[in-house]
């Protein structure tokens, strides 16, 4: 098989950007965390709080100087390998793209320095004031480049001349169908996501009987926001998947690997769907639920993947994986939760070291849920890079021979994991040296800047 | 109907590119001097000479790139594709340096590799930037809306040639910062390499200007033709003072004079450049008003753009205020 610069292009958009998206996955959550702790810290004066959230900056700083460093790759990705994708699209994503960089950079200038470097110098409300600014651009970024990508998957608002989208109305752009929903749901994952890295963090501390009065604080404030955001995870999902159902009905046909189009369709819990045969192999399925949760009614009908010719279908398999595996750990996260509440209402929480355990070996599954789910919207996109309007492979630089993709995408690869390897490194010995180090690590002096990340962490390594 | 905002999209786009060029000029340069320091101290006193700023800077290339795609797009469209190697080598190189940067002044083990990579990094995302340049003037093969020519076609004389002069031109304005924020022996040496680096962008600045109007007739045309000769013939001659006032002020040991002086001789290569290719923002064969988005699409940005631009510039410069004064070896920055 041929190789084509398409499918290059689109292993390292993919690459580039998942990687990037881990960053502020966690990032995103752990800023309004912040903002919080400062916020109880203001409120009730308690030295505890203090400590959690300096140790916290620390992994932030660094997190966020690598979210921002693999960042800048992204904005360049669109134009080296999707230049007539660019062409097509850029009047509407352009501009949206340019108001994320805009108030990152504006966040970044105005209030990043007084989180990492101000504590001694301002008062404490300005601090909290700063880190709730931090919080809250954290979140514009979300937000727009969230339009940007719901955009893609359910255009709205544009008109279309010569192959080229104009703008009509920009608020139709902007609150585009699917955005409302995968607004929440993300913003939801990423909380998720930071919220057990907290408590896995804890619970490790916890096992080793360091740090216990900060550990049991960031435990609880874990599992009381995972007691609300767990279930409420379920609920916007089912809502996203419905809204999929409606404007992108081959990708949530891929996603429950449905074939027929009919009425009373069975949930599949696992099956190999093979895309030549038309069927799913080894299906193990529930009757009739699909229907239920899809239509809510037993009966209701749902379009299977038979009815799109094969060349308007998504890869079937990869959407069914990572929509299972998104789900799975969500029972993950559904299961420390309950048992935490469990151990909790028994108080034998820091007693049971199966418990704490199981905590720390679960912080990977924000990561591998926000990771998957990602996969599936955008492998469910596929075969259109503007869901129905545009064609992925169309939107490729005609230029691109296999071998330039292949030569940048190994040094992306190659690049990445010796840079990131070490951050991750460092990031590993932050958490490990714990909170409790801060006590007597100064304060950063006036030669430190306000603008850099990385320097309001200095641990050695 | 609506005012044309081209002419202001142009302005605000020149200008965010050329932040980029002189802030993270100069941080570029001082890596690109880094292995020639005298020794580890001065390295260590040279890094925490930028450290303060240096993302700071890179984030105007973020703003140059978007706003090109912003308010350019077909230009975006077409130049990034010509460019595939450069810029993903100006991205690897940057990225390598920025976590050098972090990582130098906290590793315990494994510095000299950090010093590698901080060196290697400005030097290979600068030669990336001035090809970027070379290729640019020189122009593209674009056929409808799309870049048609090889992804090779920046491996010529003239980008290569722009690469080189790009890394003594970055190399002079990271020794001249380094002149005016530090003291002593270091100092001293900063000024050697400044002069150095000086004599030899002269020579480039003299080589390019007599290669560019042999790559299109329309450059000579521009400059040479009546009575354009008589309007352009102050840049070369300011470019000549300049270039002595900074000769000059090296001289005498001045400490602050020089960077202007560095900068002013960047401004006036940026001025020639852009006379050399107005109209055109893909030059010889797009203008500024092919390439433009919709007037739509270049309204919406603006509004939040001349809000937010006005107050990162202020930022910008209370964060230089902030750093001032020289660096110093007990007052380092861990
Ligand atoms: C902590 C992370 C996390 C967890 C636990 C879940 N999800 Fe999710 N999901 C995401 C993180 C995520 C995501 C990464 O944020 C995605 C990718 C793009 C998007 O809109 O959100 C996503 C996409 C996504 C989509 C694709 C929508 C589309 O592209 O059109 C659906 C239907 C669901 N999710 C449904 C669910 C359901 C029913 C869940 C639980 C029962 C669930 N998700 C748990
Ligand atoms: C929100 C901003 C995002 C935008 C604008 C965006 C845009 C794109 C584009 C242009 C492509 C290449 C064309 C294509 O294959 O359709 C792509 C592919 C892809 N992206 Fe995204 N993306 C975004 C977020 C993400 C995130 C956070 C992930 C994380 C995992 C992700 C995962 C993927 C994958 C797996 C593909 C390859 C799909 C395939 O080719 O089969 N995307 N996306
Ligand atoms: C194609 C997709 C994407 C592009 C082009 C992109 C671009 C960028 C850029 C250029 C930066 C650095 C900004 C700076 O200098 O501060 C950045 C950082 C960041 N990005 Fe992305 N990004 C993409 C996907 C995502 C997604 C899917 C999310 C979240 C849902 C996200 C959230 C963030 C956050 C929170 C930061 C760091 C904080 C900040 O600077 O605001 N990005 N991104």
């Amino acid at each position: 098989m041929d190789v084509d610069p398409v499918i290059l292009s689109r292993l390292q958009f993919a690459f580039v950007v998942a990687f990037h998206f881990l960053l502020p996955a966690f990032t995103i959550g752990l800023a309004s965390y912040i903002a919080v702790l400062e916020g109880l810290r203001l409120w009730t004066g308690k030295e505890v709080y203090l400590r959690i959230s300096t140790f916290w900056i620390r992994i932030f700083a660094v997190s966020f100087g690598m979210g921002v460093v693999s960042g800048i790759v992204m904005p360049f990705q669109f134009g080296t390998n999707w230049s007539r994708f660019s062409d097509a699209a850029a009047e509407i994503i352009a501009p949206l793209m340019a108001y994320e960089g805009l108030t990152a950079f504006f966040l970044e200038a105005g209030f990043l320095g007084v989180l990492l470097f101000g504590r001694q110098r301002v008062p404490q409300w300005v601090h909290f004031v700063a880190a709730v600014m931090v919080a809250f651009g954290t979140l514009l970024s979300t937000f727009w480049i969230l339009v940007v990508n719901s955009w893609m998957q359910t255009p709205a608002g544009y008109t279309l001349v010569d192959g080229r989208f104009f703008p009509a109305d920009w608020i139709e752009v902007i609150f585009n169908p699917s955005f409302p929903w995968r607004f929440l749901h993300v913003v939801t994952a990423v909380y998720l996501t930071t919220a057990f890295t907290v408590i896995g963090v804890a619970a490790y501390y916890l096992r080793q009987g360091r740090f216990v009065q900060e550990s049991k604080v960031m435990m609880t404030m874990g599992l009381l926001l995972a007691a609300v955001l767990v279930p409420a995870q379920a609920l916007l999902g089912d809502a996203h998947g419905l809204n999929t159902l409606t404007h992108q009905p081959q990708k949530l046909a891929a996603m429950e690997g449905i074939w027929e189009t009919r009425g009373g369709q069975p949930a599949v819990l696992f099956g190999i769907p093979d895309a030549s045969a038309e069927t799913n192999r080894a299906e193990i399925a529930i009757p009739k639920l699909a229907s239920l949760y899809l239509t809510h009614d037993w009966n209701g009908v749902v379009q299977g993947l038979k009815d799109f010719p094969p060349e308007q279908r998504p890869p079937v398999a990869p959407v069914f994986f990572a929509f299972r595996l998104m789900v799975g750990m969500w029972a993950v996260m559904l299961l420390i939760t309950v048992w935490g509440g469990w151990l909790g209402w028994r108080r034998r929480n820091v007693a049971s070291p199966l418990y704490l355990r199981a905590c720390t070996l679960a912080i990977p599954t924000g990561y591998v849920a926000v990771t998957a789910g990602w996969i599936t919207t955008e492998v469910g996109r596929q075969p259109y890079v503007v869901y129905g309007l545009l064609r992925t492979a169309d939107g490729v630089t005609p230029t691109l021979a296999p071998g330039d993709v292949m030569v940048s995408l190994a040094l992306y690869a190659a690049v990445y994991s010796v840079v990131f390897g070490a951050g991750l490194y460092y990031l590993v010995k932050l958490v490990r040296a714990g909170p409790g180090e801060l006590r007597h690590a100064a304060e950063p002096g006036p030669e430190q800047r306000p603008a850099r990340p990385l320097s309001a962490a200095d641990v050695e390594i | 109907m609506a005012i044309d905002l081209v002419p202001v999209w142009t302005v605000i786009l020149g200008f965010a590119v050329f932040m980029y060029v002189l802030l993270d000029g100069f941080d570029l340069g001082v890596g690109i001097l880094f292995p020639f320091a005298p020794g580890d101290a001065e390295r260590t006193l040279m890094m925490n000479s930028v450290a303060p700023i240096w993302d700071g800077n890179e984030t105007w290339l973020i703003l140059g790139g978007i706003g090109l795609f912003a308010a350019f797009p077909l230009a975006f469209a077409v130049i990034m594709p010509a460019l595939y190697y450069p810029i993903l080598f100006m991205l690897l190189g940057l990225i390598f340096r920025g976590i050098a940067f972090e990582f130098r002044l906290k590793a315990k083990s494994g510095r000299k590799w950090w010093d590698r990579a901080f060196f290697g990094g400005s030097l290979v995302a600068t030669f990336s930037q001035g090809i970027v340049l070379g290729a640019f003037v020189q122009g593209f093969e674009v056929s409808g809306r799309q870049f048609a020519g090889s992804n090779l076609d920046w491996m010529r004389p003239f980008p290569l040639a722009v690469g080189a002069g790009l890394v003594v031109g970055y190399g002079m304005l990271g020794a001249t910062w380094l002149l005016m924020k530090t003291e002593g022996d270091l100092q001293r040496w900063a000024g050697a390499k400044a002069r150095a680096c000086l004599i030899g962008v002269l020579a480039f600045i003299g080589m390019v200007s007599a290669w560019t109007p042999f790559l299109q007739p329309g450059i000579a045309e521009r400059w040479f033709s009546w009575p354009n000769l008589l309007f352009l013939a102050p840049v070369p001659v300011v470019t000549g003072l300049i270039a002595w006032w900074l000769w000059d002020s090296l001289a005498r040991g001045r400490e602050v004079a020089p960077f202007l002086a560095a900068m002013g001789l960047f401004l006036m290569c940026y001025l020639g450049l852009g006379i050399s290719v107005w109209p055109n923002v893909v030059p010889h064969t797009i203008s500024l008003w092919d390439a433009a988005a919709s007037p739509k699409s270049q309204a919406f940005l603006l509004v939040g753009t001349l809000f937010l631009v006005p107050i990162i510039l202020m930022y910008t410069g209370w964060s230089y205020w902030v750093f001032r004064g020289k660096v110093r070896a007990e007052a380092g920055y861990h």
